[in-house]
């Protein structure tokens, strides 16, 4: 089993298919996206591959120590195309192509329309395989 | 409370209770509600035969539990028809449920986690720790594992290489949480070396011993890597070594060579060497040459061109390596490695890097990269 993080951006991934911004969707269209999401996440329970989910707010700020007491704090480095992370869900899974296999059905949530957003979603691998033991 | 003893027993309990007639899942749960009892009842009132007292109060469990369903009828059947312990039927028994946790039918995972649960009789919190997932996730990955195997009759013989796969896989899985699992893999790998008389069983068994042994060389307290041949070899183990080697010897001798025998042989010869310099590579070459042919992996075919570069010189070890595939897996480690000791700093310092970025754990990234960095600082001190 390895573990990836499927990534899900605000801004910076090529543009979905379906490319209506949710604000512009019906409030029921909205419940059919939240919902999909909460079915594949128990869906993932159920077959012992869910590890974690969480969404995160598109308010990010850039901070970096800067001398004693005055960290600056900047709205980040991308001045026009700010890459900032919708939310994550963290897979246990046994194979790579199962990690893609799942994403693509993450991809597939409704959108506009109740058709799949097709959105770009980012599948990393985390570095914590066990070190082998043939040295 | 011996939590060892209780662990040893489980897989015995669960065999006579699907012996009797109980199915494995039910059998399972039974027995996890008697281990619960256990600890409850014994700290003040140890039993004289605890394997006994646990056949009981798991059979009782699982008695009230069937009433408690909707089998009634099935369960009555079940009481009624109650064969009486064959003696000597529980070593086999156990085996059984090895075979039934290993079933091909399992997702490598699942079999995992169904070992670890119904012949380690470790909690599911304890596995969910051990993997870093969910409890809940483990849970679920259990219960499906035990729903697969449901309609598997007991008595089918297994393959022990399935087992053996399983019980690797549990070892390779190292450490963390409060379970070691690389030595609950020992104790599991032991139980199924005193039920058979498999050679490759012995061979698993030895090559986790050797391993094992060196274990408390192989990482600084920070967790950083220690490369073999810069270890405190003062810190191996070296009761288990012996242990380890004449497991291995009595497998070996039996002449039907399996690659966990070969594997072990090669760690044998590392664990044999009082210094890295008295390292026999020549007869590691040999053993790698055997591990080749029996299993043809280019990870084994990878660890061979390191050896020759030990035995013949690192020339002889890049010509090695020119005739595997690149994208293999450490295949720039080695190429650095062998680079850097064919007097190539700069190439080495260039495959390190690309190796770091390649690598699969942490622990290895920050290793490769430090030995990146070392080079590049010694290529500028040297530069003009």
């Amino acid at each position: 089993m390895a573990k990836y993080l499927l990534l899900k951006h605000y801004r910076g991934a090529p543009a979905p298919v379906n490319d209506v911004p949710m604000d512009q969707w019906t409030p029921d269209e909205v419940a059919a996206h939240v919902q999909y999401m909460q079915d594949f996440a128990d869906r993932l329970e159920g077959t012992g591959e869910f590890v974690d989910g969480q969404a995160l707010s598109p308010e990010g700020t850039f901070v970096r120590y800067d001398g004693d007491g005055r960290p600056p704090v900047t709205d980040g480095p991308f001045a026009e195309t700010k890459d900032l992370i919708a939310g994550w869900m963290v897979i246990d899974v046994e194979s790579y192509e199962r990690a893609v296999e799942l994403a693509g059905e993450l991809s597939a949530a409704p959108g506009a329309g109740g058709k799949p957003i097709h959105e770009w979603l980012e599948v990393r691998p985390f570095l914590a395989a066990p070190p082998t033991i043939t040295e | 409370m011996d939590e060892t003893l209780l662990r040893a027993l489980t897989p015995a309990v669960i065999g006579v209770l699907v012996h009797r007639g109980a199915d494995f899942a039910a059998a399972e749960d039974a027995m996890q509600d008697a281990l619960v009892e256990a600890l409850r009842v014994w700290p003040g009132n140890p039993p004289r035969d605890p394997k006994g007292w646990l056949v009981a109060v798991a059979w009782r469990k699982f008695v009230d539990a069937a009433r408690a369903g909707t089998s009634r009828r099935r369960r009555e059947v079940l009481v009624e028809g109650q064969p009486s312990p064959v003696p000597g039927a529980a070593a086999d028994d156990t085996l059984q449920l090895y075979f039934l946790c290993a079933h091909p039918s399992l997702t490598p995972a699942s079999a995992v986690a169904l070992t670890l649960r119904a012949v380690g009789g470790l909690t599911t919190r304890q596995i969910a720790q051990a993997y870093l997932v969910p409890e809940a996730t483990m849970a679920q990955r259990i219960s499906r594992a035990k729903r697969t195997v449901a309609g598997v009759r007991f008595n089918q013989p297994g393959d022990v290489a399935t087992v053996l796969r399983v019980l690797y896989l549990v070892f390779n899985e190292g450490y963390s949480g409060d379970v070691d699992l690389a030595a609950e893999a020992i104790r599991l790998t032991r139980q199924v070396a005193a039920m058979t008389n498999h050679e490759e069983v012995a061979g698993l068994l030895a090559l986790m011993l050797l391993h094992h042994a060196r274990r408390p060389a192989r990482t600084r307290s920070d967790g950083s890597l220690v490369p073999l041949a810069e270890q405190d070899r003062s810190l191996w183990d070296t009761r288990m070594i012996a242990e380890g080697v004449d497991v291995l010897q009595a497998a070996l001798n039996r002449d039907r060579l399996g690659e966990f025998q070969a594997q072990a042989a090669i760690a044998a010869l590392h664990a044999d060497a009082q210094t890295a310099e008295e390292t026999d590579w020549v007869q590691i070459v040999e053993w790698y040459d055997e591990l080749v042919r029996l299993t043809g992996s280019p990870v084994a075919r990878l660890n061979r061109a390191v050896a020759v570069g030990e035995a013949d010189g690192p020339r002889a070890g890049l010509a090695a390596l020119a005739e595997l595939d690149p994208a293999l897996p450490r295949y720039n480690a080695v190429a650095a490695y062998l680079h850097e000791r064919d007097g190539d700093p700069v190439t080495a310092a260039r495959l390190y890097a690309g190796a770091a970025r390649l690598a699969s754990s942490v622990a290895e990234r920050d290793y490769l990269t430090r030995q990146a960095a070392r080079l590049n600082a010694q290529h500028i001190q040297l530069g003009p």
